[in-house]
């Protein structure tokens, strides 16, 4: 079953996912070659310099999720990855009264002791939740139709999982919580509005929502289930120097990768991939393409609808993968100074929302294709930690402000430089003075990122991680099991289950998916 | 007569439920029996006289037809082939200008949405014609392609001239250069100063023509097709949707939402029919680009067939209205007759059914068990049917070019 593929194997680009799935294909004796458009390797989740001498990670900034099986099989510690030092949530507050939230713990002034209590407990209980839902994040997403027998297993443990591996009060009250919005549960939880405004961020950030929105519950512990194996850390010299060990472990188990390749088209003969051509006019022939793009690249720019049937290229086109995070890199003579704030507190996961409300309201603009005019933020300050990415004595914020919308009406080119003062403003609020040390900026809207990093609507997951398009029906059903209708192509990017966020786990799924249908023929 | 003026796309009278068609004025006229019907949201005539004068007209004169509320799709632009080779299961870069021909296409599951024609009318140019309304699937389907799609149902008034003297009555009508029309092709030409386009096309299993006008001209083209009548000349009947049910089931053509499910509308798995179920499996040709629901169809195609639309000739003379068919008397059920005609001109007793094939092989017998009424009391019987693979009407002249004159 293992040698039925025949040619050798070309993954269209080069992030976090294209590299975990080269290295299981090579480590299982495939030849594999991984062309990325990017002259450098990683996509979302490399280190980019956007002033002279000044870097940071150029999309995600914090490593929060990564697979540990992944790093397990892939030996991700020897080849020399640093995650760097588990980091902190610390929620701003404007009068100093900020609160610092670990996995299990959150302290800060002006906290009742209810809250730290109900805090341990509701974590503990919505990481079981996150937990239980493990068999199915870590296979193929069952079909509902025509279930092979690992599906019925999937399925199988999954109701092992919940049932008794929650016991019947968790179940009850998981099958309660799970449909509904973020906004009502931390109601029913928590007092101060501080600790419920940073909690609903995680259940948003990233996706069209509000806290408002049903089913935030569910993507809130999608965040939880990579916070149940991975604390959350800024590695040193970015998020690059992840991708790059993952490069080099692709390296080394044999896979070959072409940087400043950008793929122009995937080739089909008779319903199945037969290579790529490059934008250059090259062409390479392949036994097997599988596209760690978006699904939009994937079907509708390189494979091509009229190649496709109808509804399914619609359905593709009818996905929602309109980017709603704006990321502003900002390159400073002197650290900012946060009233109560030590340096090293300066170098934890800094975040503005003040209340759910304030959340909320921050999103109503996206709804109607405007920004934020109050955004949320998430601040990192990675110079503090690796000194190196700024010039001796300088320092380096990488920001994600949400709300900002694709699709702005008024179009963004015209408020690039606006939106970027609205954020410097709103963080001057807190860190009073700090505008004045701004050496260099660079704001990237979700146009840019889709421009830049080749992301359709510049989307952090690939497309909403909503439930509509989660599980067996991400992207769409019919291609949710990493394969797709044109046989020899696979799906192996955050386009496809479990989507999302630097886990390497698409990858990983789609390698095994691949090498269980004895190498895609 | 002409009481109600006509309306022109886009302004349906809410109080009015019937769209007239452009020659409303004169089937009013000739329709003696008020014998309305909606076709597609027009007042159309199910029978203007007797059903059996007008089976006749079609058989043993000529007949002519409103067919103006047929769904029309004009089809443009740089990917206009493309476009069309994707959506039906035929390959159709062969089809020159001024030819027509005969599709189906199909969903993603390879099940059949609509079968219709296609027109080249002018390089590059296409006019589509389908039973249904298509234009969301047409939308749907012209993704990633640079083509043109309008709905021109509205614009083009068509009458279907049909029978073994229709091409000696289009003559007289002033149609001079007719008898080369070969089969399948389409002539431009001008009547009394205005544009007709003429296909050689129709679903009766006879000679006839489609002549399609701008709606302005519908009344003067009628006029001049009757005009031919009367002047003594021929026999030119105006026929109804009842007459034309009887001869297309004689000529073995099949009507999509009558004798399958079409897939758009079904519901429960497994009632919707693929081409080669419903025997049109010779329009489909996978040795061309991608087609909608190709892979669905090359699969189906790998395995046994499960089950077939037939043409069934039925003993005896008892009608097998909705019978159920089993595989001998009081045998095993295997499917249900869709629609039926008594046959006045074969003298026999047809029918198009759903039968289930075991193992893909057809029952060796087919049995219809029919409930009939004698003076309102039901009766029950058995009737042995018979497939036919042909036909039951398909009347050499159809194709023979220049066709005979009377």
């Amino acid at each position: 079953m293992t040698s039925a593929i025949k040619g050798p194997v070309v993954i269209v680009g080069g992030g976090h996912n294209g590299l975990v799935c080269a290295s299981y294909l090579a480590m299982a004796g495939r030849q594999v070659q991984i062309l990325e458009a990017r002259d450098t390797i990683g996509g979302g989740a490399s280190t980019t310099s956007f002033a002279p001498g000044y870097s940071v990670s150029g999309l995600a900034h914090i490593l929060h999720s990564l697979n540990p099986k992944v790093c397990k099989d892939l030996k991700l510690s020897s080849a020399g990855v640093s995650r760097g030092a588990a980091i902190d949530t610390i929620a701003l507050d404007k009068g100093g009264q900020h609160l610092t939230l670990r996995a299990n713990a959150v302290s800060g002034d002006g906290l009742s002791q209810s809250d730290i209590d109900a805090y341990t407990d509701f974590k503990e209980e919505f990481r079981r939740y996150a937990r239980a839902l493990e068999p199915l994040l870590m296979n193929k997403p069952p079909r509902l139709k025509d279930m092979d027998r690992k599906d019925k297993f999937t399925l199988a443990k999954l109701g092992w999982s919940l049932r008794f591996g929650l016991g019947a009060s968790s179940m009850r009250e998981f099958l309660r919580v799970g449909g509904i919005n973020i906004y009502d549960v931390l109601n029913e939880v928590f007092d101060s509005p501080l600790l419920k405004g940073v909690i609903a961020v995680d259940a948003v950030m990233g996706n069209h929502m509000g806290p408002r929105t049903p089913t935030t519950v569910l993507t809130y512990l999608n965040r939880l289930w990579g916070e149940s194996h991975c604390p959350q850390s800024i590695p040193p010299g970015g998020m690059g120097q992840v991708t790059k060990a993952l490069a080099e472990v692709a390296g080394k188990a044999g896979v070959s990768i072409r940087t400043g390749t950008k793929v122009a088209q995937i080739l089909v003969e008779e319903g199945r991939a037969t290579g790529v051509q490059l934008e250059s006019g090259e062409r390479i022939d392949a036994g097997l393409v599988i596209s760690n793009a978006d699904a939009k690249t994937t079907f509708l720019d390189l494979v091509g609808a009229p190649q496709l049937d109808a509804m399914f290229a619609k359905r593709i086109h009818t996905t929602r993968t309109e980017g709603n995070v704006a990321k502003l890199h900002l390159a400073m003579s002197a650290l900012p100074g946060i009233d109560g704030l030590s340096t090293e507190q300066l170098g934890q996961r800094l975040l503005i929302a003040p209340d759910m409300r304030y959340v909320e309201h921050a999103f109503n603009h996206a709804k109607y294709g405007e920004y934020s005019q109050q955004p949320v933020l998430e601040i990192t300050i990675p110079s503090i930690a690796d000194p190196s990415l700024a010039p001796a004595g300088h320092h380096v914020m990488s920001i994600s402000a949400s709300f900002a919308p694709y699709s702005l009406r008024a179009g963004w080119d015209k408020h690039h430089t606006v939106f970027a003062d609205l954020i410097i403003a709103l963080i001057e609020e807190y860190a009073p003075g700090f505008s004045a040390g701004i050496v260099a900026r660079e704001l990237l809207t979700p146009v840019d990122i889709e421009t830049q990093y080749n992301i359709t609507g510049g989307h952090w997951h690939h497309g909403e991680m909503t439930i509509d398009q989660s599980f067996m029906m991400r992207p769409v059903h019919g291609t949710a099991q990493y394969d797709t209708p044109i046989s020899g192509l696979f799906l192996c990017g955050a386009a496809a289950h479990p989507g999302g966020g630097v886990t390497g786990v698409p990858g990983h799924n789609a390698a095994k998916r691949i090498l269980a249908m004895g190498g895609g023929l | 007569m002409g009481s109600q003026p006509r309306q022109q796309a886009g302004e349906h009278d809410f109080r009015q439920v019937l769209q007239p068609s452009p020659f409303h004025a004169r089937v009013e006229e000739h329709n003696l029996v008020k014998n309305w019907m909606s076709w597609n949201g027009y007042q159309t005539a199910r029978t203007y006289d007797t059903l059996a004068s007008e089976y006749f007209a079609i058989r043993s004169s000529c007949s002519v037809m409103d067919m103006t509320p047929m769904e029309k799709y004009r089809i443009t632009g740089p990917d206009a082939l493309k476009f069309l080779n994707r959506l039906v299961t035929r390959d159709i870069s062969g089809l020159k200008p001024n030819r027509v021909t005969y599709v189906v296409w199909c969903n993603d599951d390879g099940k059949v949405l609509d079968d219709g024609t296609i027109f080249h009318l002018n390089s590059g140019e296409y006019r589509l014609c389908s039973q249904h309304h298509q234009l969301d699937w047409l939308l749907i389907s012209s993704l990633g392609m640079d083509v043109t799609i309008e709905e021109e149902t509205h614009e083009v008034a068509a009458i279907s001239v049909q029978g073994p003297t229709a091409c000696s009555v289009l003559v007289a009508a002033g149609f001079t250069d007719l008898s080369e029309l070969k089969p399948f092709s389409i002539s431009h030409t001008l009547l009394n100063g205005f544009e007709v386009m003429i296909s050689r096309t129709g679903y009766t299993g006879d000679l006839g023509y489609e002549l399609w006008v701008d709606p302005g001209n519908a009344l003067a083209l009628w006029d001049a097709v009757f005009g031919v009548a009367q002047r003594g000349l021929y026999d030119v009947r105006a026929i109804g949707l009842g007459a034309l049910e009887m001869v297309r089931i004689e000529a073995g053509f099949i009507m999509p939402g009558d004798d399958f499910n079409t897939a758009e509308v079904t519901v429960r798995a497994g009632h919707d029919r693929s081409p080669f179920e419903v025997g049109l499996g010779w329009l489909v040709n996978f040795d061309k680009p991608h087609f909608t629901g190709k892979q669905a169809l090359l699969r189906e195609k790998n395995q046994p067939i499960k089950r077939r639309l037939v043409k069934l000739s039925v003993e005896g003379n008892k009608a097998p209205a909705d019978s159920f068919l089993y595989d001998s008397k009081k045998g095993r059920r295997i499917g249900t007759v869709k629609v039926h005609t008594w046959s006045p001109i074969l003298k026999a007793n047809l029918a198009t059914a759903d039968i289930e094939y075991r193992n893909g092989v057809a029952p060796a017998q087919i049995w219809a068990e029919i409930y009939y009424q004698k003076e309102l009391e039901w009766q029950a019987t058995w009737a042995q049917c018979t497939v036919s693979t042909e036909p039951f009407w398909s009347h050499p002249r159809r194709l023979t070019t220049p066709p005979e004159r009377y």
